[in-house]
């Protein structure tokens, strides 16, 4: 974010980012967050903390809402027609879903990664890369960008591997590097924020290990959120768990309870908790 | 970011009722204000295009209409520039559903044929050629397919005129008094036929395609035989699209104007005898008639074109709403 | 005892398998009898010419074939092989026209082709004297349908952008959908009344005069719909994922537009846009209404009438000289060159451009 923020309080969500590279990081925190699409209600009533420089992990049955809930956070959810939120999510105090602020300034802050792998297919590896600055109209020098494609994928574990084609196109690569080429993609843009919806979930074990370690390095730096479906994952990669359920089928997803990782995995404070971790249903 | 996320009822009911509200209100950028708006207005020029047809032509048959001394539906004669006008368009009427008539005989049950061999008889690649070799004929001018008719297809067709004459001449459609058999009804029929051919097995190609794997197996699967299949899986399902398919070559067939405004006679009689000389169309006509029309005449080959636009329209709406009606009961868009 | 059983299981299962089916050199002995028997009848008795052998051959062939499958194999499986020979007739019957013009085409048109047919115009050249060429039409055709292209395709992709990207939203569902049928309307309106359309409007009404920018009006109106349809058919089949990283990103939804989503649908959008084109460059009765015949080069499409390929067509088929059929085949030649060239190089763009491989 180098250009200055036209409006008031954009300029506030982008400070926020800037300021992310030093301390004290960006805390997400959710007040009676409500997410529906056309007339059903997708998730209800969440009210959730999410910490700075960690990995927060959103696990739960099919249903339960918690991919709805990732895409509240940076205002993705409401792309979709006929999608409503109602409640707040606060990123270090400025409310996402103020009227004044702009869902573009948001998602610039509150970066993405998706389940599927998806580099635009008409670009290059490093097109793919700068893809967020140079369609955000941010005008960079040619040098800049070289340097951000490389930095971003160094973050993002794959500069060895595509140093030598980062003229080939982005869909030619594996669908683990694809993957790791859309994190890359959506650090090159500075956010504060890094949200992950099931990233592993299309990929193969040897790949998902490698997200997994890339996770592990990007926590310093940034707040991460991982929707996952693998237990297991959520207890490899996070250090904050937090599980939802849907109690009667159709109805909304809600939080069941939050808290440290290890302290979900061992002693669970709700019963339903228990039986999915325990795998009895889910 | 174009949408306004809204809340449900469902939603509204919660205790935060007051937090709740709309989220997206101003923050709408400047730039896809600007490109929606141009967007919307190229789809709004097509609405007003359609309209402008209808009320162009409208506004200029009239003074036709106002100097036309007899009647405009069923009179047969074309004399708009002498005085008084006398001019109708029953010949014309008749002559184009005539041609289309005879043109959808032929090409309907051949287009069906052809867009089932492409898609449950041939194999991958001769199928393909089929569907390049129908899209070839449609890529094919309308002139040329009227001189290629003209020349070539005339002459053989005077054989085939003699025969029906000669056997079926009970028939008055196939008696010939005249022992004339060019500028027929019947050549402007048979290319009119290979000229809707392609939209009518391209339209049910798709359909055909999109009929399920599983209906095709569950026939084969009972012992069906290839034809068993066709009539208990694909025809069914593919009906609607089917019935479309022809109506809309059924259009092409009542607007082509230039092959048959080169094969017919362009005389303006109603003849029901098809291998005869004569027959008119509306569409050949306006082309024939066009550079020696005097304002009268202008306004009226406008009129007779109103009555085409009409007689299309009412072609077109009738193709689409089937199909629109089969989307919605198989919940799909189609 | 279990020894019978698998026997007697064994041969129910051969004669519920194998039933009773022709050989496979059935169709092609009944159709080699049926051509020999029709050849025979051809020259014994009146009903002669190649048509007419054909026809019995055929006629025979199909009943050879019934009776014998319905004696062998029973009435389903003759049935079927009718209706299998039908559907292979269908196909050949659309063959045959389509060999029928395309030779006839190379045949005649070649014997029209010289170096001066193709660079000079018509200028003081009577219809019964040979020579004169179709210069000026082909100049007129290229600006004809440039100047429709320059229309035609960018309205017709923002239309398309705007049922795709905007239509799906409340408040524009309902306007969408009517634009959606009227383009579908529109396809079906006949050339000959979008001719009128544009003679009423623009020549009548706003006086502009029959001029090559008339007719470029008229072939937009006949573009318009198609190029709309087919660049909707390729916008939709854009995956909404790129969409979603796109925004993801920060990437406004008109940027994203632009940038990824039509670049991505680029090479069908091109494939559709050229085809349309092609279509339009052999249409006749919109440029019969709207621009005069001329036999001379003008190179201003805004003022007066500019002959067009078709138009020369026409009006060398009406002539009926021996000259002017022979320039007529040639230009009928010429034209089904630049559609055929139109058409390849919408599939060759197809493949190139857009999405990398």
């Amino acid at each position: 974010m180098t250009t200055a923020p036209v409006q008031a309080a954009p300029a506030t969500v982008a400070r926020t980012a800037r300021t992310a590279d030093r301390q004290p990081g960006a805390r997400l925190v959710t007040r009676d967050l409500s997410a529906c699409y056309g007339g059903f209600v997708a998730v209800r009533d969440v009210n959730l903390v999410i910490e700075p420089r960690a990995v927060t992990a959103l696990i739960g049955p099919s249903g339960c809402g918690k991919s709805t809930v990732l895409r509240t956070l940076n205002r993705m959810h409401e792309v979709a027609p006929g999608a409503g939120v109602s409640g707040s999510v606060h990123l270090n105090g400025q409310d996402l879903y103020a009227p004044e602020v702009d869902p573009v300034n948001v998602r610039r802050t509150v970066g993405m990664v998706f389940q599927r792998p998806n580099p635009f297919p008409t670009m290059s590896v490093y097109e793919n890369v700068v893809a967020g600055l140079r369609l955000g109209g941010t005008r960079r020098r040619r040098r800049e960008h070289d340097d951000v494609v490389e930095e971003a994928l160094r973050g993002a574990h794959l500069w060895h591997e595509v140093k030598d084609r980062l003229r080939r196109p982005g869909a030619s690569l594996s669908g683990g590097q694809q993957q790791r080429l859309c994190i890359a993609r959506a650090i090159a843009v500075r956010p504060a924020v890094l949200l992950m919806d099931e990233p592993c979930s299309a990929l193969d074990p040897i790949s998902t290990l490698a997200i997994e370690q890339l996770l592990a390095s990007l926590r310093t730096d940034y707040t991460i959120v991982i929707v996952t479906h693998n237990m297991q994952q959520a207890a490899r990669v996070s250090d904050t768990t937090a599980f939802f359920n849907v109690t009667e089928p159709g109805g909304p997803g809600r939080l069941v309870e939050t808290g440290p990782t290890a302290r979900m995995f061992t002693a669970p404070a709700d019963p339903a908790t228990a039986d999915y971790l325990g795998g009895r249903f889910g | 970011m174009g949408t306004t996320p809204r809340l449900d009822p469902a939603l509204a009911t919660s205790p935060d009722e007051d937090a709740s509200r709309q989220v997206l209100g101003p923050a709408e950028r400047r730039g896809d204000q600007v490109f929606r708006a141009v967007s919307r207005g190229a789809a709004q020029l097509i609405l007003l295009l359609l309209a402008a047809i209808a009320l162009f032509l409208v506004w200029r048959a009239f003074p036709a209409f106002q100097a036309n001394t007899a009647s405009f539906l069923t009179t047969t004669a074309w004399f708009p520039d002498q005085d008084p006008p006398v001019f109708g368009i029953a010949a014309l009427a008749f002559g184009t559903v005539l041609t289309a008539a005879v043109a959808m005989v032929l090409a309907v049950p051949v287009g069906y044929g052809i867009a089932l061999f492409t898609v449950f008889y041939a194999d991958r690649r001769v199928g393909a050629a089929a569907g390049f070799i129908t899209d070839l004929l449609a890529a094919v001018p309308s002139i040329v397919f009227g001189l290629w008719g003209l020349a070539v297809l005339q002459p053989h067709l005077g054989g085939l005129g003699q025969w029906l004459n000669t056997y079926l001449g009970a028939i008055p459609l196939f008696r010939n008094d005249s022992g004339l058999y060019t500028k027929s009804i019947l050549v402007a029929g048979i290319v009119l036929a290979i000229m809707v051919l392609p939209t009518v097995s391209a339209l049910s190609r798709e359909v055909f395609v999109r009929v399920p794997a599983t209906h095709v197996e569950a026939a084969l699967a009972l012992g069906a035989t290839r034809w068993e299949m066709v009539r208990a899986s694909v025809l069914p399902f593919a009906r609607p699209g089917m019935v479309s398919a022809a109506m809309l070559g059924l259009g092409r067939a009542l607007g082509e104007t230039i092959a048959v405004a080169l094969v017919l006679s362009a005389a303006f009689d109603v003849s029901w005898q098809l291998s005869e000389p004569g027959g008119n169309t509306f569409a050949a006509n306006i082309a024939l008639k066009w550079n020696e029309a005097g304002p009268i005449g202008l306004s009226a080959l406008i009129a007779s074109g109103l009555v085409l636009f009409a007689l299309t329209l009412a072609v077109n709406v009738t193709a689409r709403a089937i199909l629109a009606r089969r989307a919605r009961f198989s919940g799909g868009a189609a | 005892m279990s020894r019978v059983e698998t026997y007697a299981t064994a041969a129910l299962v051969e004669d519920a398998l194998r039933g009773q089916r022709l050989p496979g050199w059935a169709a092609p002995a009944a159709a080699g009898l049926a051509v020999m028997t029709a050849l025979l009848l051809a020259v014994a008795t009146p009903v002669d010419g190649v048509a007419g052998t054909a026809v019995v051959a055929v006629l025979l062939f199909v009943g050879l074939q019934t009776a014998w499958s319905v004696r062998v194999e029973g009435r389903r499986h003759a049935v079927d092989r009718l209706a299998t020979t039908a559907v292979h007739a269908a196909f050949l019957a659309a063959v045959l026209p389509l060999l029928s013009v395309l030779v006839t085409l190379i045949a005649k048109g070649i014997r029209a082709m010289s170096g001066e047919f193709l660079t000079t115009s018509m200028r003081g050249v009577s219809p019964t004297s040979a020579g004169g060429g179709l210069y000026h039409a082909l100049i007129g055709t290229l600006e004809q349908v440039g100047i429709a292209v320059l229309l035609a395709i960018p309205l017709g992709v923002l239309a398309a952008i705007y049922l795709v990207e905007y239509g799906q939203h409340a408040g524009h569902r309902g306007f969408a959908r009517a634009v959606g049928f009227v383009v579908d309307v529109m396809t079906g309106v006949p050339s000959v009344v979008v001719g009128l359309f544009v003679y009423t409007a623009l020549v009548l009404t706003l006086g502009l005069g029959r001029s090559g920018l008339a007719a470029s009006v008229a072939l937009t109106i006949l573009m318009l719909p198609m190029v709309v349809r087919s660049c909707e058919e390729m916008l939709r089949v854009v995956p909404d994922e790129l969409r979603e990283a796109s925004y993801a990103l920060g990437v406004p939804r008109w940027r994203t537009i632009v940038r990824v989503v039509v670049p991505t649908a680029m090479g069908g959008i091109v494939t559709g846009a050229m085809l349309a084109v092609a279509r339009a460059a052999g249409e006749t009765a919109p440029l019969l209404l709207t621009t005069f015949l001329s036999k001379s080069v003008n190179a201003d499409p805004t003022n007066g009438p500019q002959a067009a390929l078709p138009t020369f067509l026409w009006d060398q088929i009406a002539s009926s000289t021996p000259a002017s059929v022979d320039r007529a085949w040639g230009a009928a030649l010429v034209l089904v060159l630049v559609v055929t060239a139109l058409y390849l190089t919408a599939r060759i763009l197809a493949r190139t451009t857009g999405v990398k491989r």
